[in-house]
């Protein structure tokens, strides 16, 4: 299981726009490098970073080899309603890890 | 006999034959990436602001942003951003899914850069329209062709 870190403010106002932020421990391997005896590494990537608010898709990316390894990636989302953010990533390999928070709307 | 000189030289050439220097997109290739996701409508310039260091000392983490001028409302939202390197060995960077939801139409993260080259940065809007915006970086050390050790 990947380390994975995410930045939620425990606690909101309604409608204020938050700004959050995924960090996952990854190769992020491109499938371009080889190795000193010429043979290609295979790619190993993720591919996808899901987020929903209360079970609702609120933000998705899908990521390249381009993306440096340990993918950070921040953006925002506006604060509806206490619950639950949860962040799924994706990829190469089955990989796949889940990593959420809870908030407070007031 | 080879003199020390020739065989440095030698071995320069060799190693850039070898090394994989034509693995890159072209803008062409770009140009084809965009046109699958806008189907052929021009894209505007204006709107979108792409952020990237203008001199890259390290291609293989850079921090990328992009931000777009959009109320974000259910009625005109940005729906999706998408980044393009002509000359990193995939044209694709990263594309992102936005709506209404997300308040705001930005988002960063890190990205590899390939070489010295024009990044490109798509935005698709809710009405069908998109608008884009480009950076020109120069790059000393490249990403994603090294060789592992």
């Amino acid at each position: 299981m990947a380390r994975a870190i995410i930045q939620v403010p425990a606690r909101a106002k309604r409608g204020d726009i938050l700004e959050l932020r995924a960090l996952i421990g990854h190769v992020m391997e491109t499938g371009f490098r080889r190795t000193e005896s010429g043979a290609l590494v295979p790619r190993d990537i993720i591919r996808q970073l899901v987020c929903t608010y209360n079970g609702i898709e609120v933000f998705r990316a899908d990521f390249h080899p381009a993306i440096a390894a340990n993918p950070l990636i921040s953006f925002t989302t506006v604060a509806t309603e206490s619950g639950k953010m949860e962040f799924r990533w994706t990829g190469d390999n089955d990989f796949s890890a889940t990593e959420s928070a809870p908030i407070t709307v007031e | 006999m080879i003199t020390r000189r020739e065989f440095v030289v030698l071995a320069c050439a060799t190693a850039s034959c070898a090394a994989p220097g034509a693995l890159h997109a072209t803008p062409a290739a770009v140009d084809e990436a965009i046109r699958a996701i806008t189907g052929g409508t021009p894209a505007r310039r204006g709107r979108v602001k792409l952020d990237a260091p203008a001199l890259i000392e390290n291609g293989n983490s850079v921090v990328l942003g992009v931000s777009v001028e959009s109320p974000m409302t259910q009625a005109d939202h940005v729906k999706a951003i998408h980044v393009f390197a002509p000359m990193n060995p995939l044209p694709n960077m990263v594309s992102v899914y936005l709506g209404p939801r997300s308040g705001r139409a930005q988002f960063s993260t890190r990205v590899r850069v390939a070489d010295t080259q024009t990044l490109v940065a798509l935005a698709q809007m809710s009405d069908g329209s998109f608008w884009s915006d480009q950076v020109s970086v120069v790059v000393t050390i490249a990403a994603c062709l090294e060789e592992l050790k």
